[in-house]
């Protein structure tokens, strides 16, 4: 079993947790992600490891409130305990000193952009994160992403904060502005295809960090598969990152709908037990 | 032993109650199954076991074998006549004992072994053209009478030498050297990288087939003699090689089983709907993804197609059958005669509605807006040649295709070796397909306190073979240490 040793808030629905894992603590790198089933009849679900504390022998997820899984972890407290945490998973991020490097990041994927940008600023790399979210009340993290990055830029769809706009304004007026050697983006699907399509016209190299369906995450069901320069791939081995401008993300998104009508139904049936 | 000697004077006396003529006249005895009708609708387990004469009549056909064939079947060695002799007299405690001298998974492994390719095939009977003794039924007969009798014997184990060992695995490879290890007095510690032990005994074998709870009681049975497993551990991820040599493990066995699903890499083949055995019964057997207490999903399509011939394509279709398919269809692309499954779970599988489309390969896949698959298209094959594996290669027949209405696919056309371990360990020799490489006598590998064995060395076998192998490992493992040599 494995406690929740912190929990806060970034938003209504959008959560940090510091849970005690200190094998996995002690392993991880950069990039890596971890399985959690919350209790006994839970599903097994992906998580990117957001940071870690080896001395405390924890590490941090960032969750959204989505589906049926993570409201269930949402709604653990300090000190229950989740039944299930296995890894660290996939292959660590390539780290190397690239130049300059954007960190393209959206929503919850600011939180695995983290330990990312951490790692590529110590390897000596100009760091500049565009930040993206719908609204001001839903950035996170900026604080901590400054402390590695050169720079910060802030998009909201909305304008509330930051400059209005979507993120691939922001990594365009980066990529205008000044040299950039190397792109990594983390976010939803859809923003990542974007980002995606943006670099490959301005001929940056960029990686993108999937995540999709898994069951067990170590290779052996094949439900994370993407097609990646016209391959199979199985983002929970050979992955979660990958070069985005071979991956097929609409196939990625079209498969990320494989269980939606099921989610739906099990997560009205989740509020309706409340 | 005394319960295992051939001489003993209650096994001669026994073999003259009948002269073989007498032995042979008796009919094979017939498995009691629930029928296809009631089964197909839930996971009730199929064969229903002997009752104690079936065994004994059953026994009483064995010729007690001067020169047992069936012995040098099994890929284990188990003492085959020694345990049916103690079934004959009415031992039965006494039966399972000899079967847990040389098997550490003795229920297992009667139910889910290909007898008919292994002991069964070697059964003097068929030389005199009469059925097999019906070895794999006594076997099961033996270990669950035992476990039902409540008088579970734990195998003797030596004092503790204090020496630790590590097992990666904890599917039949690991379980069986784990259980071999004890016995010789080691510290065993099995790590599991899921939440469950057991490995494809829990998330591939279905209930039907194997009920989890007679594989947890042979877990418990570990456990007893001193094995201690631990679980959500991946070694090479969550703790590395070098971490175990530094907590005191003196050697490890990595039995990490074949994890890569193979694909065909057709078009279409990544629509929704489509996925592979594994996935399809790690959701169904391990997450429990059909019934109504879990969080975990399954498709449950009403025309499903299972793609392969071998035991876990049965387990597929047998499983959609279960979960509702009106139409439940196997796809093999050669003939029955050369399908890999077991002869029994063809049978089956046919008496629960299950349709067989032989010399059908599939070469695309169709599906709706929402990228659901909807139909695939079927090549009709001829088989030409025999191939590399012996058998006939199915040729395409030209001009002969057809598309078939599927809501659901199951691809079962083998797994590879699960790279994560391989690729964890520095100096570790890999063969080209990604197998471990051992020395096939000691199963040890490149690296001289790495043992390995079952589909990680092998790339998709069987599991009596796995515990073939952790039994191997095991024997090898203990004389190497004793002579100082790791």
């Amino acid at each position: 079993m494995y406690r929740i040793v912190d929990k806060s808030y970034f938003s209504p629905n959008v959560l940090r947790l510091e849970i005690e894992a200190p094998l996995i603590a002690k392993a991880r790198k950069a990039g890596h992600f971890v399985i959690v089933r919350v209790d006994e009849r839970g599903e097994r679900i992906p998580l990117t490891i957001a940071g870690a504390d080896v001395q405390r022998g924890t590490i941090t997820l960032v969750v959204q409130k989505m589906g049926v899984s993570s409201t269930k972890l949402c709604n653990l407290n300090v000190g229950d305990e989740v039944t299930d945490v296995v890894g660290p998973l996939g292959k660590a991020t390539h780290i190397e000193r690239f130049g300059t490097v954007v960190c393209a990041c959206g929503g919850v994927g600011t939180a695995p952009m983290l330990p990312i940008a951490e790692a590529l600023k110590q390897a000596g790399n100009r760091v500049i994160t565009v930040l993206a979210a719908r609204t001001k009340d839903l950035v996170i993290l900026e604080e901590q992403m400054r402390q590695f990055s050169d720079e910060v830029v802030v998009m909201t769809d909305d304008g509330s904060y930051g400059q209005k706009g979507l993120v691939t304004a922001g990594v365009e007026s980066v990529i205008q502005r000044e040299k950039v050697d190397f792109c990594v983006t983390i976010g939803p699907a859809i923003m990542m295809k974007f980002v995606s399509l943006l670099t490959k016209k301005y001929e940056v190299p960029t990686i993108a960090s999937l995540n999709t369906i898994m069951v067990d995450g170590t290779g052996m069901c094949g439900a994370c598969r993407v097609t990646v320069g016209g391959q199979t791939k199985f983002v929970c081995v050979d992955g979660p990152e990958f070069d985005a401008h071979q991956v097929d993300f609409d196939e990625m998104m079209m498969r990320l709908g494989a269980y939606r009508a099921e989610e739906q139904e099990a997560k009205e049936h989740l509020l309706e037990q409340k | 032993m005394e319960e295992q000697n051939r001489n003993a004077a209650w096994r001669e006396a026994l073999r003259k109650t009948k002269n073989p003529k007498e032995r042979a006249a008796i009919e094979r005895v017939k498995m009691s199954e629930l029928s296809g009708d009631y089964r197909s609708h839930n996971s009730e387990e199929v064969n229903q076991g002997l009752t104690a004469e079936q065994a004994v009549l059953e026994a009483t056909r064995c010729l007690d074998c001067q020169n047992p064939q069936c012995v040098t079947g099994c890929p284990v060695g188990i003492d085959i006549p020694g345990f049916i002799k103690n079934i004959e007299r009415g031992e039965f405690l006494q039966a399972a004992k000899v079967l847990k001298q040389t098997s550490a998974l003795p229920a297992v492994c009667g139910r889910v072994c290909p007898q008919e390719k292994q002991c069964e095939s070697k059964c003097i009977h068929l030389k005199m053209k009469h059925q097999a003794v019906a070895i794999g039924y006594l076997e099961r007969f033996a270990a669950d009478y035992e476990r039902e009798s409540g008088c579970m014997s734990l195998p003797e184990v030596a004092a503790p030498n204090g020496i630790k060992i590590a097992v990666v695995g904890s599917g039949p490879a690991g379980l069986s050297f784990a259980g071999d290890m004890a016995k010789f007095g080691y510290d065993v510690t099995v790590f599991e990288a899921l939440h469950e032990i057991g490995g494809v005994l829990k998330y591939g074998i279905p209930e039907f087939r194997l009920p989890n709870k007679i594989v947890d009681v042979e877990i418990g049975n570990l456990e007893k003699m001193g094995v201690k497993f631990v679980k959500d551990c991946i070694v090479g991820k969550t703790i590395t090689f070098d971490d175990l040599k530094c907590e005191g493990f003196r050697a490890m066995f990595v039995a990490s089983g074949a994890g890569l699903p193979n694909f065909m890499g057709i078009k279409g083949e990544n629509l929704i709907g489509i996925m592979s055995s594994n996935e399809y019964l790690t959701r169904v057997n391990l997450m429990g993804a059909s019934r109504s207490d879990t969080d975990t999903p399954v498709l449950k399509g009403k025309r499903v197609a299972v793609i392969g011939g071998g035991n876990t394509a049965m387990d597929s279709v047998r499983t959609a059958r279960r979960l509702g398919a009106e139409r439940a269809m196997i796809v093999y692309r050669r003939s029955e005669e050369e399908m890999p499954a077991r002869l029994e779970e063809v049978h089956h599988a046919k008496e629960e509605g299950v349709e067989f489309l032989t010399l059908h390969n599939p070469i695309e896949y169709r599906g709706d807006d929402k990228g659901r698959v909807t139909g695939m298209l079927l090549q009709k094959m001829a088989l030409g040649e025999p191939d590399a594996s012996g058998r006939r290669r199915p040729v395409p027949v030209e001009g002969a295709q057809e598309w078939i209405d599927v809501d659901e696919v199951i691809v079962s056309v083998g797994v590879s070796p699960n790279p994560l371990v391989p690729r964890s360990v520095p100096g570790l020799e890999v063969s080209p397909k990604g197998t471990i490489v051992v020395d096939s006598e000691a199963m040890q590998s490149s690296i001289p306190t790495i043992f390995a064995g079952g589909d990680i060395v092998r790339g998709g076998a069987t599991v009596i073979l796995a515990m073939g192998d952790g039994r191997k490992a095991a024997a090898s493992m203990h004389a190497k240490i004793q002579r100082g040599e790791i």
